[in-house]
């Protein structure tokens, strides 16, 4: 275990260790909805609420069930499991009270179930061995760095919207350019702190 | 074999916990209760809340016409909504005009009921009904169309005016998992209030069209509701102008027949479109129409003739035989029904031979 302070666990899930641009995790929404940044703000949002809730969860199912009971193997499917249920839950929660947010989101949020960065904090903070406030730390940091850097390639993919791009390199393939060279300027940060 | 024991109790045990709080959530946070549903102010539903408008209105027997089946695709749904629906969602706003919007228009298949509603629909909606009817006799007209016509079930009666259309449902079969409603203008007259005649079209992985062309036989039963639409026979003594191409030529025909029936004097000239000789159908029909009807003349336009095909009629398309034969004077209207380049250019011949854009109605598909 390291002897990190949960606040730093967080600034560096933000910036030195960001789920996109240092792991590349969830990469599947995060070039899929990030045209608009009203959206992208969304489901950032969704995917930092969905982060939150499911590391507590998945902390307190791994540590009380699954190690007294030494069935740690059973971590990736049980893991899954909660997840789905959570964003199902969120779903309905989403419907009730933000209807222009659920449909906005539309396939995407069935989708927070399988985007890997969800499934990587869970399983990132077991690897670690973070305690329980450095696991909220570290999850709401990556929600927030998810967050940050889906917003950020939304603004970037907004002004580029009129640029003269070459015909192949249209859509997902500057997007991905694009994230290379702002996963780079995030090396920038990684002196500050390391968590891994 | 403890430890399998231990592995199977387990996840079932986390699962079951998950399952449980979901069934929770639905029975609190899915659950909007009843409410109201009041329609034009006069009539009053008490429904079961977290539905879409659409289907809420369908369960109380009441049809708004949607093509898509509630998807958000085809925009035909739309109703007035006056309290209650909610904020207008993104994924209305493609088929709202600004006008729509400032007048509380909204798609009924994405506004979802969770409180009290009023809505304004056109009182002929009520008119509208759904038949579990059966197939009579399902004639070829030419090798892509088919006339089918429906029987009502005993007793019920539909009551529609001549160009109006039903949607037809086409279930699921081999080879479509969805269940989809298409529109078909009614060929029949609005006198048999127990049968109508279909002109079906066939379209390549057309679902509805199919259906009706591979999968329908006589005898079968079929789910249609109806009448809907704002292309109809006017009542009035204009000169009349009906255009058609294709599976168009369904209303048109309901509105000749109508005028048969009826023994209406009013002068009308029919052009019916198509590409070659094989394209054409019920032209005996046609003409022995010219004898019937008061002062009637029919104009078959077929744009793809060869030498082969000896073709005595007019050569090119439906919007040149109108430059042509048209005489340029004001005083008439037309009823055009057909695809969307076809009305486009025969509504500008029309209008540069002094038809007044308003009296151009037409039905496009």
């Amino acid at each position: 275990m390291i002897e990190l302070n949960p606040f730093i666990i967080f600034l560096a899930a933000i910036f030195t260790n960001n789920m996109i641009f240092a792991n590349f995790l969830g990469m599947c929404s995060y070039i899929a909805v990030s045209n608009e940044i009203p959206t992208a703000l969304g489901l950032g949002q969704a995917v930092t609420f969905v982060l939150a809730i499911t590391s507590v969860i998945n902390y307190l199912i791994y540590d009380y069930i699954l190690v007294p009971l030494q069935l740690e193997y059973l971590r990736f499917i049980v893991f899954i499991v909660s997840i789905a249920a959570i964003v199902q839950l969120l779903e309905m929660v989403l419907e009730r009270y933000l209807p222009n947010l659920y449909y906005a989101l539309g396939i995407f949020l069935p989708l927070i179930t399988v985007n890997c960065a969800i499934l990587g904090v869970s399983l990132f903070m077991i690897i670690r061995e973070y305690t329980f406030m450095q696991s909220i730390g570290f999850s709401i940091g990556s929600g927030i760095g998810w967050t940050l850097a889906i917003v950020a390639l939304a603004g970037i993919r907004q002004r580029i919207k009129n640029a003269p791009i070459p015909k192949g390199l249209e859509g997902p393939g500057i997007t991905l350019i694009i994230t290379g060279l702002m996963a780079l300027a995030f090396v920038g940060f990684s002196g500050i702190v390391q968590i891994q | 074999m403890n430890n399998i024991l231990m592995t199977t109790l387990a996840l079932t045990g986390i699962s079951a916990i998950f399952a449980l709080l979901l069934t929770i959530a639905d029975r609190t946070i899915g659950d909007y209760g009843e409410v109201n549903l009041t329609i034009n102010d006069e009539k009053e539903f008490t429904i079961e809340g977290g539905d879409s408008l659409l289907s809420s209105l369908i369960q109380e027997k009441i049809f708004i016409p949607s093509a898509c089946g509630g998807k958000g695709t085809c925009g035909y749904c739309k109703v007035q909504v006056e309290e209650g629906g909610g904020p207008v969602l993104a994924t209305e706003l493609p088929f709202l005009t600004k006008e729509e919007m400032s007048n509380n228009v909204r798609l009924s298949c994405q506004c979802k009921v969770k409180e009290d509603i009023k809505i304004h629909i056109p009182e002929e909606l009520f008119n509208v009904k759904e038949f579990d009817a059966t197939v009579e006799s399902i004639t070829d007209l030419t090798s892509v169309i088919k006339l089918v016509r429906i029987k009502l079930p005993e007793g019920e009666e539909i009551n529609f005016k001549s160009g109006q259309y039903v949607q037809l449902k086409a279930p699921l079969y081999e080879g479509n998992d969805e269940e989809v409603y298409r529109a078909y203008s009614i060929a029949s007259a609005p006198s048999d209030k127990n049968h109508i005649d279909l002109v079906i079209g066939y379209v390549p992985e057309g679902i509805a069209t199919t259906y009706v062309h591979h999968h329908l036989n006589v005898g079968d039963n079929v789910n249609i509701n109806g009448p809907y639409g704002d292309f109809y026979y006017q009542d009035n003594n204009r000169e009349m102008i009906l255009v058609a191409v294709g599976t168009g030529v369904a209303p048109i025909l309901s509105i000749l027949n109508y005028m048969k029936e009826n023994k209406i004097q009013r002068k009308a000239t029919f052009y019916f479109g198509a590409k070659t000789p094989d394209d054409l159908f019920m032209l005996d029909y046609f003409e022995e129409l010219e004898e019937k009807l008061y002062d009637f003349k029919f104009v078959p336009c077929l744009s793809r003739v060869t030498e082969e095909h000896n073709w005595s009629g007019f050569k090119g398309r439906v919007n040149n035989a109108i430059d042509e034969f048209l005489e340029d004077k004001g005083d008439r209207e037309a009823y055009l029904c057909g695809n969307e380049p076809m009305i486009n250019s025969v509504s500008k011949s029309l209008i540069n031979k002094g038809i007044p854009e308003e009296m151009i109605y037409y039905d496009k598909f």
